[in-house]
């Protein structure tokens, strides 16, 4: 990690952090921080990426502004967070859009759409793109299955590389370097670690809004990180059906993808709507107001990723639904083209910090609430 | 928004956790509470914000405390750091309520540490607050306005209408505009008087410039003055003040818990003139700790240095000041304005007394010098190994010991033997009514939980006579 600003800033504060350390108790970054008198740039990046943003120890210190000694440490962490983003994304070239990503979310999901849109047409007549199209097959009457195979396994396909990517560059950066990453205890906590949300309130909760205690964050949060995981399981049962069983697409309403598919859309909005929420409505002073564009952003692709693909459930029977399919596709499409750059990166992150504070405590050691 | 036609029943002087206690338990009295709090909100709370821990009373481990801690221990403790100098009436009934304090603190949704992994090892006498006394404040507030208590930032109460024991009415600067405030009980909650160094300067001379305030700026003791002034009978010793020695480039004021440095049991500690003037190994840090504050102000210009070498560098806490850090005594010296002779003979002088020992943080050693003025007893190891650190110390003020005089029922004393009729005490007001002298750590919470739920309660009653 290079030395900026931001990481300066995070620096000084996990000075004062230390020789105060009121806020043990807290979260993982304080025990973690505990361990060492000397923060190099690579500490720095784990402390800032094992931070779950909760803001306890924001309202709980007695530094916070307007004191002198200013600390925020949830302000200071995600301006170090989105810098180590851009760091270790890969390819490097493409890192910077990263910044000023709101706009970029905007132009790259408006051009899939169109793309989208517009391959329909040309590769399809208008009129079947209008028309009305029921049973197995039906989708492909609109799009071509290969067509869409390709795309969204290649766009897929290179996400995932470029994540494991960044993945890798962290590890080497701010990782546990001679730790063996896949012991197995470990793991298991660090993986127990991030499908609970541990660090993100525990039985009291957090400061969601203010320094009054909710669970309300974590829940939205579980909301949308669950539900986008059941539409990619539909998504995956859906592929073993076409290519296993050779049974088509659409499926019927009971049926396991459109199951899933619906029981995780609907937890994808009201996960991003409510994380929305608690971003307008919450105390914006422990907050990066840089990172709202971005954060916003990647909250209304996946949104509308979901809703487009509830719309596309409710109209599949109507002509409208060549249309809401395209527009569905688009959303993917552009959903899996910014993967690596965009806030989804922050999940590989959080988890590679959650190993490694596995990995240096001791599986199994627990300093949660 | 505060009503100031209106007549309370319970108005609260101050915002701290004696205040907080003292408006709650009113509340749930039933009484209508208003607290007026000098500080604006963003630091409220007055030196509670910097506290971490309660000291409670146990007689079997709790989710928080370990093993027991008995009313007998609890009270020879207290003797112990106070030589006597409490009122032992007082004093038992703070104790015994402790083992009370901690399930009604919970309720007003205050969360405690489970365990305490870090450096202090106190996790079997105290209750350490999760997040620290900032946080155990935003859950009184909280709970506060949530019952309906009325609290106003920004203003400051000027003086008491006390009239043969009786509170009138009293003034306030409210925002900066004048007021008078209607209450049937007062609380007077509003803290010592280290803030004013005005004050300090009439026992420590013009030395108190240099000392730096550890806690709130808001604590003048004008309230304190104004009772005192009054016919308010006093408690404690108005020349003494708990202070210990912190890094002297803390803020002037508010530096709280960072600014404090645990080195000198490792170091040697010299004045201006590169001179040593105490036993540095004494005893353990937190025996010993509150007594360099006092040291260091009785030298020349209230400035020492703790000075070390690598092998003691990570012995202690970091502290959120850097070292400063040369290659060589002499050029150690030059860098804090010593001179550069005098520090290097100090150093040489002391090396060769130092006794070959066993080295051994965890008890006191044998590491001791010989023929040396004044000794180091303990921990005592040459200063040789480059690089060389010295932290400079200033004498840092926590609190001052003058209080108002109170009774079992927190009620004020009058100079002629009776009781204020509606003026009650709670907090640092009146501590020094229990903790005559010296400091034990926690117990300042403890009596103002004690004497803050007291305060509240009768004052209600009173109103509600």
């Amino acid at each position: 990690m290079r030395t900026t600003e931001a990481l300066e800033d995070a620096r000084r504060a996990m000075e004062i952090c230390n020789a105060c350390r009121y806020c043990e108790g807290f979260c993982a970054v304080f025990p973690a921080m505990e361990q060492r008198r000397d923060f190099t740039n690579g500490d720095l990046s784990y402390l800032a990426n094992l931070c779950h943003n909760c803001r306890g120890c924001y309202h709980a210190c007695q530094y916070a502004p307007p004191h002198e000694f200013g600390i925020n440490l949830p302000r200071s962490f995600a301006e170090l967070r989105a810098e180590t983003y851009e760091e270790y994304a890969w390819p490097q070239p493409v890192a910077k859009l990263l910044r000023r990503n709101g706009l970029v979310v905007s132009v790259v999901t408006a051009l899939a759409l169109a793309g989208v849109l517009l391959a329909a047409m040309l590769l399809r007549s208008p009129g079947l793109l209008y028309g009305v199209h029921t049973g197995p097959g039906a989708f492909y009457a609109v799009i071509p299955h290969d067509a869409m195979a390709v795309l969204g396994s290649v766009t897929f396909l290179y996400a995932l590389l470029a994540l494991a990517m960044g993945f890798a560059n962290f590890w080497r950066d701010a990782g546990a370097r001679d730790a063996d990453p896949l012991r197995r205890r470990p793991l298991a906590q660090a993986l127990s670690d991030i499908l609970t949300l541990r660090h993100l309130g525990g039985e009291h909760g957090c400061n969601d809004r203010d320094e009054t205690f909710s669970t309300v964050r974590r829940r939205f949060h579980h909301a949308l990180f669950y539900g986008f995981f059941a539409c990619f399981a539909s998504t995956g049962v859906a592929t073993l059906y076409h290519f296993l069983f050779g049974w088509e697409a659409p499926y019927g309403v009971f049926s396991l993808p459109v199951l899933l598919g619906t029981a995780g859309g609907l937890g994808m909005v009201v996960g991003t709507l409510g994380m929305l929420w608690l971003k307008l409505a919450g105390d914006q002073a422990p907050t990066a107001r840089t990172l709202l564009g971005t954060d916003v952003a990647f909250l209304v692709l996946l949104c509308m990723t979901a809703l487009t693909g509830l719309l596309l459930l409710a109209v599949r029977a109507t002509g409208a639904m060549g249309m809401a399919l395209a527009v569905h596709l688009g959303f993917v499409l552009s959903l899996f083209l910014l993967m690596p750059y965009s806030k989804f990166v922050h999940g590989v992150y959080r988890s590679a910090a959650l190993l490694r504070y596995a990995l240096e405590n001791g599986a199994g050691r627990d300093s949660g609430h | 928004m505060a009503d100031f036609s209106k007549t309370y029943d319970v108005l609260v002087i101050g915002g701290g956790n004696a205040a907080l206690c003292a408006a709650i338990s009113a509340r749930k009295q039933g009484a209508s509470v208003l607290v007026l709090e000098h500080a604006p909100r963003a630091f409220r709370g007055g030196n509670s914000r910097h506290t971490r821990n309660l000291r409670a009373m146990h007689t079997a481990p709790t989710s928080v405390l370990t093993e027991s801690y008995g009313e007998d221990e609890y009270w020879e403790d207290l003797v112990r750091v106070t030589g006597g100098n409490t009122d032992e009436t007082l004093a038992r009934m703070t104790i015994r309520a402790t083992a009370q304090v901690l399930p009604w603190m919970e309720a007003c949704g205050v969360r405690f540490q489970p365990s305490l992994s870090g450096t202090l090892s106190l996790s079997r006498t105290n209750a350490f607050f999760l997040g620290g006394g900032k946080a155990l404040l935003n859950a009184y507030y909280t709970t506060a306005e949530r019952l309906g208590v009325e609290v106003l930032y920004d203003t400051e109460v000027v003086s008491l209408d006390l009239d043969d024991g009786l509170v009138r009415s009293v003034s306030v600067t409210s925002r900066g505009f004048p007021a008078t405030v209607r209450a049937k009980a007062v609380v007077a909650s509003s803290g010592g008087f280290q803030a004013n160094i005005g004050w300090l300067k009439r026992y420590w001379g013009d030395a108190a410039d240099n000392f730096i305030i550890r806690g709130t700026p808001y604590a003048k003791g004008r309230i304190l003055e104004n009772l005192l002034a009054q016919g308010v009978q006093q408690a404690g010793d108005p020349t003494q003040c708990h202070a210990v020695a912190i890094d002297a480039r803390a803020p002037a004021f508010d530096g709280g818990i960072v600014t404090r440095l645990d080195c000198v049991p490792f170091s040697i500690v010299v004045n201006r003139d590169a001179q040593r003037f105490y036993d540095e190994g004494e005893d353990f840090w937190p025996k010993r700790y509150a007594i360099w504050g006092r040291l260091v102000a009785q030298q020349p210009g209230q400035i020492a240095y703790s000075i070390i070498d690598s092998k003691a560098a990570h012995l202690f806490m970091p502290s959120v000041f850097p070292p400063v850090t040369a290659d060589s005594i002499a050029e150690l010296a030059a860098k804090l304005g010593l001179d550069p002779a005098a520090l290097e003979r100090t150093v040489t002088d002391y090396n060769a007394a130092v006794q070959t020992g066993t080295f051994d943080t965890t008890r006191l050693d044998d590491c001791r010098t010989e023929g040396l003025t004044p000794p180091k007893t303990h921990w005592a190891r040459t200063v040789d190994t480059a690089p060389f650190t010295a932290y400079p110390l200033r004498p840092g003020i926590t609190f001052t010991y003058l209080g108002v005089k109170i009774d079992t029922q927190a009620r004020v004393q009058m100079q002629d033997g009776r009781p204020a009729k509606n003026l009650f005490a709670a907090g640092e007001i009146m501590a020094g009514n229990i903790l005559g002298r010296g400091y034990l750590a926690g117990f300042g919470m403890a009596i103002g939980t004690v004497f803050g739920r007291i305060a509240g309660k009768e004052a209600a009653s009173y109103a509600h006579h």
